[in-house]
C-alpha cells in the first residue's frame, strides 16, 4: 500500500455545530445511516437512490460567490469516510418545534407538511436556496408572473438556465432547488408559496454568518474497517501512484452513481478512494486568459476540471456556453448536482448520462491523467462499449476541454417521462454552424440509443455543405430517426427512441427558423 | 335528525389549523415507525430472502449457510410458528409460502445484528425452486380462466332493449395500469416482547387492530396479548391498510422467537417488489347514446388484476362497479365484474379502492365518442350529469345532485373558461407543433365501506383534574390531518381552547376492534365517535356546573373554556372539572359510533351502500407538444364538496394533494412489470424511484384555484363535514382528457382520440402522431405506426357491414342507426 497517505483516521464530523467522534462508522456506511444512528433521524430514507430527497442535509461547501455555500446534498448517497473533518446541518439544526427556522415556519403555517416524511428533507433544500448568494427578489425580474404570460414555447425546458416564469418566485427563490425532493402528499402548491414568501436571512443569522469565512478544507482520510478501505489523498500525485499500484481502486467523487450500488446493488468495493476535494481537479478557465502550458490546455479552449460539481461549473459558465447553459437544469435534481461531478458523468460512460450527447457536441475533449503522463482523448473517441472507455485502469480523469469559438446554432434536448429529475429516454446536443444559408458544419451527439454516447455521423453528413432549409432538414430528420439501435425497455420503447430523434431535428430546426433568418 | 351535523358559535372546528405535528414535522422531531430502532437497545434487523421466480415450487430451502455469516442470530422459516401460517384475513397468505407466487415473494427471513449481517445472511440462504408456469398479464389470466373470489353482476333497467332502441351504440376495449402507493415511508415494524410475554409491535399501519389480530394468529395468541401501536404514518394511501400485517407479523414472531426487539423496515426496492398496489383493470363495454347525447346504456365487463391473493380486491370491485356511472345518470345499466389471479403482488387498497377504476371507463369512453356524436365533450359531459331525482344504479338516491350542477356552475365561473376556450382555440389555429385543451369532469364518490359492518368506531377521552384532556381514538395519521381534526372535534364539543386537548398515539389496548382507516371515512367515523364521548362527559359537567350556577343543566354552554348559563355567571372549565373530580364524577368517556342507515345486498349489488356522496368538479389545461408529446398542466381550477369543512387548510390539502397523484397515475407513473418469457418473468420492472417517477415539481399546475364548496352542510355527518381523503383523486380525470383533446387538435376537427394510460409523453405523442397522420390531415409530418392501447380485435356485430368509418383508433361503432357525425372527415 502507498505509504504517502497520511496514516489519519477519520476523526470527527461537527453536526448541527458539534463534533460528532465517528465511532464505528464503516467504509460503506452512508451518510444517512451514520446520522441516524447517532440519533439524528430527521433525514429519512426514501428511495436510498438520491431521488426523493428526504434525506437532504447542508453541508458547508467552497462557495462561489462567498466563501462557503451551504450546498444541499443526499445524505444517503454519501459515504460518512466522505464528510471527515467537514460540517453539516441537518433540519433538526436548523431549528427546533419551539424555535423554527424560517424555512421551517412557512412550511408549517402554510400546509407544507402532511404526513411529515419528505418534510426535513424539503426543509434542507429550501435552507440552501434561502441562504445561496445572490438570491433576491431582483433575480426574479426577468421574470413575468404566470397569470400574464400569453404563450409558452414548446420548449420550456430548454429555457436559458431554466428561467421559467413560474419556477421562481418574486424573492428570487429558484425552484430547481426543490427539485429532487418528492412529496406524496402534498401536491407541491404549498411548499411553492412557502418559497416564495421568504425573506432574506437575519442580520444575527448564525448560518448566513458562516458562510464569509472558508469551509473545512479536506481533510486526508484514511479509514479501515472489515478489509475494506476508504482514503482520500492529499494530492493527485498520491492518488495516481496509488492507481498504479491497484488498479481495483473505486474512485468516488460525488459518490452519486457509486452510492445506488452500494445501497440498491449491494456493491462493496475493498478499496474506495476520494478526489472531490483536490485542487488539481478543480481548476477552471474560460478562454483566453489560458497561459498555463499544461499539456491540453490551449488557449482557445474552456478547461473544467473534473471534481468541478455541475452545480459549480453551471455557475463559472453563467451562460456561456448555451448548450450546456439548457443542459444543466434538466441534468437529475439540484441535489444530484450539487454533488455529481463531470468526471464522474464521463468515468461511469453510462449511454445515458445526459453529458455526453452535449459535449460530443461540442466536439470536448479529455485530458487522461496517470503517473505514466497526461493524453488527450477526443470525447468521440472515449467511449468503446457499454459502460467501456478508453480509460486505462491507472488513468484519471483530469480535464474536459471545450474548443472554442462555439457554434452559434446549438441546442440540448432531453426526452424524459418526467420533466425534471428524470432520466432520457433520448437526449441530443446539436451544434450547427449555418453560413450564408448553408450548414457550414454540424456535430450531433445522442445519448439513449445504442450501448454507448455517439456522434450521429450519417445526418451530420446529411446536413453539412447542404441549405439550411426544411426539405434538407426533412431529409436529415429521416436520416437521424434510423441512427444507433435504440431498444424497447420501460423508460420509452424502440420506436419512440427513433421517432424522437427524427422528430428532435425537426424541432431544432423550428425553433432556429427565426434565428437564422430562414423562411419557412 | 341527529344533532350530530349542528356546529356550535365559536366553534374550532372550521378554523383553518396547519397540521397538528406541522412544527414536528419540519424540524424532524416527529417520529415514525423506524426512527424508533436508534431508542431502542440490542435491535435485531430482519432481511428477506425473495424468489427470483413469477411462480415455482420450493423443492428444498436449505437456511444453514446464513448461520455461517458473522452476526446473524436467526432464520426465520415455517417450522418457527407457533401459530398459523397466515399474513391475511382471507387465509390465502401463507406467510412463509411453499410455493413463490410472484416475482419478489419473501420465503424466508434473516434477522441480523446489523442490516448488512441480515442482508448477506439471506444472500446466503440457499433455495431451490421448480419453475411453474407463470400468468402475468390480465389478458394472459382472462385466456386461461384464473379468477378468484367472488365475480359480481349489477344490472338495472332494461339494458337490451335500450340497446335496441339507442341511436349510437359504440363498444370498445380498455386496459389500464395500476398504480405504485409510493409511501415516502416504506413499510417498518418494531416489535418487543415484554416481561409476561406481551408482545408490543410498533407499525407503520391504516389498520392497527388488524395488525394486531394477524399478528395474534400467527403467535397463536389471543389478541389481548398483543398490542400494536401506530405513531404516525410517511404517507399511507391504502397501501398500508392490508399489507403490514405480514411485516408485523414478521417482526413479532422473530421477537418472539429470540427475546429481543426486532425491526424490519423495507427498502424501497423490497416495498416496491413485496407489496400490493392499485389494481390495473381490464374492461370490455357497449355504450348506447340517443340522438341528444344522453347515455342511455351501458354494458360493461370489469376484470381488475388482483395478484396472486384476494386480499381486498372484491370490495375493490364492488366500489368500481358502483362507480362506473361516475356523475351520469345511465337508465340501463349492466355491469359484470371479475378478479384474475395472476402471478404477481397482491393488489390492494389505493385511495380511490376501485372507484377511479370505475370511473375512468365511462370517462374513456365519453372523451372517445363525443367527437363521433359530434358533440364537444363539454358539453357531453354537462348534459349527462345526475339530477336530483335520479337514483344509481345499484338504487341509492342521489341526493344532492343539484351540488354536481353548482361545482360545474362555479367552475366555469372561476375558471373562466368560456374565454379561455376561445383562446386555446385561436392558440391552436396559430401553433402548428404546439396544442391546448381544456377539459372538464366531475366526481360523485360514495362515502362508507362497502362492508356494512366497517363503519362504526371507538373514541376514549380522558378529562384530568386539572381540566386537561387527552382523546384517543381509533383513527391512524398518515398525513391526512384526521389527527388535527379530532383535536378540533374534541376542543369544540367540550368548548375549550384547542391547547387544553392532546391526542395520544393510536393503539389498539386504549380502543378496540377498530376498523381501518380508509374509504374517506376516518373523520366521519372517528370524530363522531370522540363527540360521543365528549358529550357524555359534557352532559356531566353541566350537571355540576348547573348546581353551582343555580340554573338547569340543559342550560350550561361550554365555550372556550367559560361554562355559564345563557347569561349571567360564567365559571371556569378547570373549577367545573375540579369541582366535578370532588363530587365523584366520572371525567373520562368511551365513545360509539356506527353509520345510521346503511343497508347493502352484495350478492344482488343493491342497496344504499353510501351515507351520502362526496362531489367536486375540476377544469384541467393543457399544452401539448407536438414534437415529443411531452405536456404541461397550465392550470386547474376546482369546486369540491366537503360539506361544511372541519378544517379548510386540511381539506383544501387533501384535495390539491389527491388531484396531483390521480394525475400522476393517469399520466406519468408507468407501473411495468416484465412480461416477456426472459429469466426476469414477473419482475417489477419499475422498482425504483429513478424508473417509477412520481409527479414531481414540474407536474403541479402552474396555476392551481381550488374552492370549497359554500353552503354545503351534510345533515347526519359530523359536525356538517363529508369525507375528502379519495374524491379529489379522481377529479384529475380532467387532466387525462385534456391531454387527450389536445392530441386530437393535431387531427381534423372531429377526430376521435385513443390514450393510452398513463398518458405518458409517449402515449400522448403516439395519439397525436395518429391523430395528425389521419387520412383528413392535411400536410402534416409524421407516420402511423402508433401503438393504440386500447385496441379491439374488431368482432363487429352483422348488422355493421362496411361501416369503415365507425371505427376509429380501437373504438367500434356498433350497430349504427343514425349517420356517424364527423366533421371534417
Amino acid at each position: 500500500m502507498s505509504t504517502t497517505i497520511p496514516d489519519r483516521r477519520v476523526s470527527a464530523v461537527k453536526v448541527n455545530g458539534k463534533d460528532l467522534a465517528f465511532d464505528g462508522v464503516a467504509v460503506h456506511t452512508t451518510l444517512l445511516d451514520w446520522l441516524r444512528d447517532r440519533g439524528l433521524t430527521g433525514a429519512k430514507e426514501g428511495c436510498a437512490e438520491g431521488e426523493c430527497g428526504a434525506c437532504s442535509v447542508l453541508v458547508a461547501r467552497p462557495g462561489i460567490d462567498t466563501a462557503t455555500e451551504w450546498t444541499a446534498v443526499n445524505a444517503c448517497l454519501l459515504p460518512a469516510a466522505a464528510l471527515d473533518g467537514q460540517e453539516v446541518i441537518t433540519a433538526e439544526g436548523l431549528g427546533s418545534s419551539t424555535a423554527l427556522h424560517p424555512v421551517q415556519q412557512e412550511l408549517a403555517v402554510r400546509g407544507g407538511s402532511q404526513c411529515g416524511f419528505c418534510t426535513p428533507g424539503f426543509v434542507c433544500s429550501m435552507a440552501a436556496e434561502y441562504y445561496r448568494p445572490g438570491r433576491t427578489a431582483s433575480s426574479a425580474d426577468r421574470t413575468t408572473p404566470a397569470a400574464d404570460r400569453t404563450s409558452a414555447s414548446a420548449d420550456r425546458t430548454a429555457a436559458a438556465g431554466g428561467g421559467c416564469d413560474h419556477e421562481h418566485g418574486p424573492n428570487g427563490f429558484d425552484l430547481h432547488a426543490l427539485s429532487g425532493n418528492l412529496c406524496r402528499c402534498t401536491g407541491y402548491r404549498p411548499i411553492r408559496d412557502a418559497a416564495y414568501a421568504l425573506g432574506g436571512p437575519e442580520a444575527d443569522d448564525a448560518l448566513a454568518a458562516r458562510t464569509s469565512t472558508p469551509p473545512p478544507p479536506p481533510a486526508p482520510t484514511r479509514l479501515e474497517v472489515a478489509g475494506a478501505e476508504f482514503l482520500r489523498p492529499a494530492g493527485l500525485d498520491e492518488i495516481l501512484e496509488l492507481l498504479a499500484d491497484r488498479p481495483d481502486a473505486q474512485i468516488v467523487a460525488g459518490s452519486t452513481d457509486l452510492g445506488v450500488e452500494v445501497n440498491i446493488r449491494g456493491v462493496r468495493a475493498p478499496l474506495v478512494v476520494a478526489v472531490d476535494r483536490l485542487s488539481e481537479l478543480r481548476e477552471f478557465t474560460f478562454g483566453a486568459d489560458e497561459t498555463t502550458g499544461a499539456v491540453g490546455r490551449g488557449r482557445n479552449q474552456i478547461s473544467i476540471g473534473a471534481a468541478l460539481t455541475l452545480s459549480e461549473i453551471e455557475r463559472l459558465l453563467a451562460g456561456r456556453v448555451p448548450l450546456l447553459a439548457q443542459m444543466f437544469p434538466q441534468f437529475a435534481s439540484r441535489l444530484i448536482r450539487n454533488g455529481a461531478t463531470i468526471g464522474g458523468n464521463l468515468g461511469t460512460a453510462s449511454p445515458i448520462g445526459d453529458t455526453p450527447p452535449a459535449l460530443l457536441a461540442l466536439d470536448a475533449s479529455l485530458v487522461l491523467a496517470s503517473s505514466r503522463g497526461e493524453r488527450v482523448v477526443p470525447l468521440a473517441d472515449y467511449f468503446t462499449g457499454y459502460r467501456q472507455t478508453l480509460k486505462a485502469p491507472d488513468e484519471l480523469i483530469r480535464t474536459i476541454l471545450i474548443p472554442l469559438p462555439l457554434a452559434t446554432t446549438t441546442a440540448f434536448h432531453k426526452i424524459a417521462k418526467r420533466r425534471l429529475d428524470d432520466i432520457s429516454s433520448v437526449a441530443v446536443g446539436y451544434s450547427v454552424e449555418v453560413v450564408d444559408g448553408v450548414v457550414d458544419s454540424a456535430r450531433i451527439g445522442l445519448g439513449g440509443v445504442a450501448a454507448t454516447p455517439l456522434r450521429a455521423r450519417a445526418t451530420e453528413d446529411a446536413l453539412t455543405g447542404r441549405p439550411w432549409t426544411e426539405k434538407t432538414v426533412r431529409e436529415a430528420a429521416a436520416v437521424l430517426a434510423g441512427e444507433g439501435t435504440p431498444m424497447d425497455d420501460h423508460r420509452a420503447s424502440a420506436s419512440y427512441r427513433s421517432a424522437m430523434l427524427g422528430q428532435s431535428l425537426l424541432r431544432f430546426y423550428a425553433q432556429n427558423l427565426a434565428a437564422e433568418g430562414v423562411s419557412a | 335528525m341527529s344533532t350530530l351535523s349542528e356546529r356550535p358559535q365559536r366553534a374550532v372546528v372550521g378554523l383553518p389549523l396547519p397540521h397538528e405535528s406541522a412544527a414536528l414535522h419540519v424540524t424532524g422531531e416527529a417520529l415514525y415507525t423506524d426512527d424508533l430502532v436508534v431508542r431502542t437497545r440490542d435491535v435485531l434487523h430482519a432481511w428477506p430472502v425473495q424468489s427470483p421466480h413469477a411462480h415455482a415450487r420450493i423443492t428444498a430451502l436449505d437456511v444453514q449457510p446464513a448461520y455461517d455469516v458473522p452476526g446473524v442470530v436467526r432464520v426465520l422459516t415455517a417450522d418457527d410458528l407457533p401459530g398459523t401460517n397466515d399474513a391475511g384475513v382471507k387465509h390465502d397468505e401463507p406467510l412463509f409460502p411453499n410455493e413463490a407466487m410472484f416475482h419478489g415473494h419473501a420465503i424466508c427471513w434473516v434477522l441480523g445484528e446489523t442490516l448488512e449481517a441480515a442482508r448477506l445472511g439471506a444472500k446466503a440462504v440457499q433455495v431451490e425452486y421448480e419453475p411453474l408456469p407463470s400468468l402475468v398479464t390480465v389478458r394472459e389470466a382472462i385466456a386461461a380462466d384464473s379468477f378468484q373470489g367472488t365475480g359480481r353482476h349489477l344490472e338495472s333497467g332494461d339494458v337490451e332493449t335500450a340497446f335496441a332502441q339507442a341511436a349510437h351504440v359504440f363498444r370498445g376495449e380498455f386496459e389500464f395500469a395500476g398504480q405504485e402507493h409510493f409511501y415516502l415511508e416504506t413499510h417498518a415494524a418494531l416489535a418487543l416482547v415484554d416481561e409476561a410475554g406481551q408482545i408490543f409491535v410498533q407499525s407503520s399501519t391504516q389498520h392497527p387492530s388488524e395488525t394486531q389480530e394477524i399478528v395474534a394468529h400467527v403467535l397463536g395468541v389471543p389478541s389481548h396479548a398483543v398490542t400494536v401501536q401506530c405513531l404516525r404514518m410517511g404517507g399511507g394511501f391504502g397501501g398500508k391498510e392490508m399489507q403490514p400485517h405480514g411485516f408485523a407479523a414478521i417482526a413479532a414472531l422473530g421477537a418472539t422467537l429470540t427475546g429481543r426487539p426486532v425491526r424490519l423496515r423495507l427498502n424501497r426496492t423490497q416495498d416496491m417488489t413485496m407489496s400490493g398496489k392499485r389494481h390495473g383493470f381490464h374492461s370490455e363495454w357497449r355504450a348506447g347514446f340517443d340522438d341528444d347525447g344522453h347515455l342511455v346504456a351501458l354494458d360493461a365487463t370489469l376484470t381488475a388484476d388482483g395478484g396472486w391473493s384476494l386480499d381486498l380486491s372484491e370490495p375493490v370491485l364492488a366500489r368500481a362497479m358502483c362507480h362506473i356511472d361516475n356523475g351520469y345518470w345511465i337508465p340501463n345499466v349492466r355491469v359484470d365484474g371479475r378478479i384474475a389471479k395472476t402471478n404477481k403482488t397482491s393488489q390492494t387498497a389505493f385511495r380511490g379502492f376501485g372507484g377511479p377504476q370505475g370511473m375512468i371507463v365511462v370517462e374513456d369512453l365519453l372523451g372517445r365518442c363525443a367527437p363521433l356524436l359530434g358533440y364537444d365533450a363539454m358539453e357531453l359531459r354537462r348534459r349527462n350529469l345526475y339530477q336530483s331525482h335520479h337514483a344509481t344504479p345499484y338504487g341509492q338516491p342521489v341526493r344532492h345532485a343539484e351540488r354536481l350542477e353548482a361545482c360545474w356552475s362555479q367552475v366555469l365561473e372561476i375558471g373562466d373558461v368560456e374565454r379561455r376556450r376561445t383562446e386555446i382555440e385561436q392558440f391552436n389555429a396559430s401553433h402548428l407543433h404546439t396544442k391546448r385543451a381544456l377539459a372538464m369532469t366531475p366526481v360523485k364518490f360514495g362515502i362508507s365501506f362497502n362492508l356494512t359492518a366497517f363503519n362504526q368506531a371507538g373514541a376514549l377521552v380522558h378529562v384530568y383534574k386539572d381540566g386537561s384532556v387527552l382523546i384517543n381514538h381509533g383513527g391512524t395519521e398518515m398525513g391526512q390531518g384526521l389527527h388535527t381534526k379530532m383535536l378540533q372535534v374534541a376542543a369544540t364539543s367540550l368548548g375549550v381552547p384547542l391547547a387544553r386537548v392532546r391526542l395520544a398515539p393510536t393503539r389498539t389496548d386504549k380502543v378496540p376492534n377498530t376498523s381501518a382507516t380508509a374509504a374517506s371515512s376516518g373523520a366521519d367515523l372517528n370524530g363522531a365517535a370522540i363527540k360521543n364521548a365528549c358529550e357524555q362527559i359534557r352532559e356531566r359537567l353541566a350537571q355540576v356546573a348547573g348546581g353551582k350556577l343555580g340554573i338547569s343543566p340543559h342550560d350550561v354552554r361550554f365555550t372556550d373554556g367559560a361554562v355559564s348559563g345563557l347569561y349571567g355567571d360564567s365559571l371556569r372549565w378547570e373549577d367545573v372539572v375540579h369541582a366535578a373530580y370532588h363530587q365523584r364524577v366520572q371525567l373520562w368517556a368511551a365513545g360509539f359510533y356506527r353509520t345510521e342507515g346503511l343497508h347493502w345486498d352484495p350478492a344482488a349489488m343493491h342497496g344504499e351502500p353510501f351515507k351520502y356522496f362526496a362531489y367536486g368538479v375540476a377544469a384541467a389545461e393543457v399544452e401539448v407538444d407536438g414534437f415529443t408529446g411531452s405536456y404541461t398542466l397550465r392550470r386547474v381550477d376546482i369546486v369540491h364538496d366537503v360539506g361544511d369543512s372541519l378544517s379548510p387548510l386540511i381539506d383544501v390539502g387533501q384535495i390539491e394533494g389527491g388531484f396531483v397523484q390521480g394525475a400522476g397515475w393517469l399520466t406519468l407513473e408507468d407501473l411495468r412489470w416484465d412480461e416477456s418469457d426472459g429469466p426476469n418473468r414477473g419482475r417489477v420492472a419499475t422498482q425504483a424511484a429513478s424508473t417509477y417517477k412520481l409527479p414531481s415539481f414540474s407536474e403541479m399546475p402552474e396555476v392551481f384555484n381550488v374552492r370549497l364548496l359554500e353552503k354545503a352542510h351534510e345533515e347526519g355527518a359530523v359536525y356538517g363535514s363529508k369525507a375528502v381523503g379519495e374524491p379529489p383523486l379522481m377529479l384529475a380525470f380532467s387532466v387525462r382528457e385534456a391531454l387527450r383533446q389536445a392530441a386530437a387538435a393535431f387531427g381534423p376537427a372531429g377526430t376521435s382520440v385513443d390514450l393510452g394510460s398513463p398518458a405518458t409523453p409517449e402515449a400522448v405523442y403516439w395519439a397525436l402522431d395518429r391523430a395528425r397522420s389521419h387520412p383528413a390531415a392535411e400536410g402534416l409530418n409524421g407516420q402511423a405506426d402508433g401503438q393504440a392501447h386500447g385496441r379491439v380485435d374488431g368482432q363487429v356485430d352483422g348488422q355493421v357491414d362496411g361501416q369503415v368509418d365507425g371505427r376509429l383508433d380501437g373504438i367500434e361503432r356498433d350497430g349504427v342507426r343514425s349517420p356517424v357525425k364527423l366533421s371534417g372527415v
